[in-house]
């Protein structure tokens, strides 16, 4: 059992609580790194996956899970991400300029279709992220001269600092690239939490009345909230650009959306393990289901939808069961042991709640 | 000549989209919460329908299947609600936005396992062909929609408004702990709603299905269905189908008049326009709450 004594304000907002705890994350690290010398060159791959989707699942977390904002539009913003990307790079941007610039021209545009979105709340919010996510796929086609249409984009190998990238040909070196850009996001994200800014996000999302009774500009809260998320999600767009090696306007559709906030639930809303969680299991699932599947009914018997159905049950089991997904799972299980043999049935019982509408006919 | 085709062609489509906007608004009415899965509800009427009907399935006479599969989806909506939904009761939005969605991906993946993902048509006795009106062309079953459509209006709204159960509907939405103390039974009244919904996806189904082919994607109708409810406001049954034949008009006119490119963003251009000017609506219930 370990015991947390705080005898300052300073340790209520310390990136890490004791040494342990820095321990477990310094070993994580060295995992991390030394992960090229464990793994064969495929699984290497998924891994580098994996990181993407967590580093976009983060941008969604920030929106969605720490403000409270539903968005089902955010592969318009990977798409602005991978497209600014590419098309910087095309001008003759180095790419430790064009990386970062297309992440935040991606908040910025975030941030100006903020600006009338922010009158709306909860499913309004939520359908017009949709028609969004919608209208993306048309604007890209529209947009045809930068953006090459239905064709599609083809960015070329990274230069960083005299090395060459490319996923294919140099897996291990794509890794590093993306393992560093996933540090960097999740410790700016773990940072912002602890600031003012962050707080206010948390109070938005938890009451905008007591927010704003408290001095919190909601408006301009939630603009911020829009704009850092679509900047992180614009930096896994560029990623995800060069993962996948070539690009068109189907390729950020309506269902990665979806996915990425499935995704984010799963993991557990509000909660930066969450996002990592949530990208194992959107990582991982086909594969496990192709195996089982080959298990079962024996290989080359094709079942459409097979995964978004079974995707699908997962989530709803997990809302009915465990609304904080697997990091609330993992929470209950690290407090039982930590707390051992203290720990009590009812400590994570909710509270009733009832609903109660802002509409007034 | 022309336009008034487009237009009696739009309107008809315009119900369908007006009938799947029902369904949104009567839950949010009832439970404030929206059903995505409200498309899909549709296309699982309209195969529930087709399984009961068609020569390859069941075979049964269709004026005994329509009412078999309303029922069923009534029944199915009812337990949807007692089953599922009702662990989340009292929660936010959010956690039934993204419920609904997941329920919509299992919808479409069973649908395709008992039915194929082949498009099918169902044997409709609506679907006999043509009414010539003075120049204009229009198929039975679009007369068909056209007036069930309005006639489940009128009678939603009426029942909304003048029956006990529907004002209870209402109370038990605006505030749940209130409507408590007021004697209603709120999870009983939400399972109703949920079987009168599905009832009406049904109903939107089947006349969908006589129009045309269906498979299990049809459900992503319900996506212009969203339109056509946001642009009249949730919350209001004349708006639901006021928005629905406004997105169902736009349609025809914008890929008539407008280049290929931008003909299909249009109904989502104009949700995105009216959310801007009319953040709720054109028809609004809410006021923001001053601090």
């Amino acid at each position: 059992m370990r015991i947390l004594f705080k005898t300052s304000y300073n340790d209520d907002i310390r990136l890490f609580p004791d040494r342990w705890t820095l321990a477990v994350y310094a070993a994580l690290l060295a995992l991390a790194f030394a992960l090229p010398l464990l793994l064969d060159e495929f699984y290497l791959g998924e891994v580098t996956n994996v990181l993407i989707w967590a580093i976009a699942g983060l941008g969604l977390m920030l929106l969605t899970g720490q403000t409270g904002q539903v968005s089902l539009g955010h592969a318009a913003f990977l798409a602005i991400g991978c497209y600014t990307n590419t098309i910087l790079i095309e001008a003759g941007l180095p790419f430790i300029l064009a990386f970062p610039l297309a992440g935040m021209i991606t908040g910025v545009v975030g941030a100006i279709i903020a600006i009338p979105a922010l009158r709306l709340h909860g499913i309004y919010l939520a359908i017009a992220t949709i028609a969004l996510s919608i209208l993306a796929d048309d604007i890209i086609v529209l947009l045809d001269p930068w953006t090459g249409g239905v064709s599609g984009k083809f960015p070329d190998a990274i230069t960083l600092f005299g090395l060459e990238i490319e996923r294919w040909t140099m897996p291990v070196r794509f890794y590093y690239l993306v393992l560093a850009v996933t540090v960097i996001c999740t410790l700016f994200y773990r940072n912002l939490l602890r600031s003012p800014l962050g707080r206010a996000f948390a109070a938005v999302r938890d009451s905008e009345v007591s927010a704003s009774a408290m001095g919190v500009h909601i408006a301009r809260t939630k603009g911020t909230a829009f704009g850092l998320s679509c900047m992180i999600t614009g930096w896994a767009g560029a990623l995800m650009g060069y993962y996948a090696g070539a690009f068109n306007n189907e390729t950020f559709s309506l269902v990665i959306s979806i996915t990425l906030l499935m995704m984010i639930v799963i993991g557990g809303l509000g909660s930066i393990h969450g996002a990592f969680f949530g990208a194992v299991v959107v990582a991982f699932l086909p594969q496990v289901l192709s195996i089982l599947k080959g298990a079962v009914l024996g290989g080359g018997v094709a079942i459409p939808g097979l995964e978004t159905g079974v995707f699908g049950m997962i989530l709803i089991l997990f809302i009915l069961f465990e609304p904080m997904g697997i990091y609330g799972r993992w929470l209950k299980v690290r407090t039982w042991f930590e707390l051992f043999p203290f720990a009590r049935k009812d400590m994570f019982r909710r509270q009733k709640s009832y609903l109660k509408t802002e509409r007034l006919r | 000549m022309d336009v008034l085709q487009l237009l009696v062609s739009g309107l008809a489509n315009g119900c369908v989209y007006g009938l799947i906007a029902l369904g949104f608004v009567l839950i949010y009415k009832a439970t404030e919460a929206v059903n995505f899965a409200q498309g899909d509800f549709m296309m699982l009427g309209a195969f529930v329908t087709l399984g009961l009907t068609n020569a390859e399935y069941l075979h049964m006479p269709f004026w005994l299947a329509a009412p078999l599969a309303i029922m069923i989806m009534a029944v199915l909506g009812y337990l949807l609600d007692n089953l599922v939904l009702r662990h989340l009761f009292g929660q936010s939005q959010t956690a039934v936005v993204i419920l609904t969605i997941a329920l919509g991906f299992v919808i479409r993946f069973v649908a395709g396992v008992i039915w194929g993902h082949e498009p099918q048509t169902l044997e409709s006795p609506l679907a006999i062909g043509d009414i010539h009106f003075g120049g204009v062309v229009l198929g039975v079953a679009d007369v068909a929609v056209i007036v069930v459509t309005v006639l489940m209006t009128l009678f939603l709204y009426q029942f909304f408004q003048r029956t006990k159960l529907g004002l209870a509907m209402q109370a038990a939405s605006q505030n749940q702990m209130a409507a408590y103390y007021m004697g209603i039974p709120v999870k009983r009244v939400q399972g109703l709603i949920w079987g009168l919904s599905g009832a009406t996806a049904a109903v939107a189904g089947i006349l969908f299905a006589s129009k045309g082919a269906i498979d299990p994607n049809a459900g992503l109708l319900g996506i212009k269905a969203f339109a056509a409810a946001v642009i009249g406001g949730f919350g209001s049954l004349p708006g639901a189908l006021a928005g629905g034949l406004i997105v169902g008009v736009i349609e025809p006119f914008a890929s008539r008049y407008f280049a290929a490119g931008y003909s299909q963003i249009a109904p989502y251009a104009l949700l995105l326009i009216v959310l801007v000017l009319r953040p709720h609506g054109l028809f609004s219930q809410i006021r923001i709450k001053k601090v």
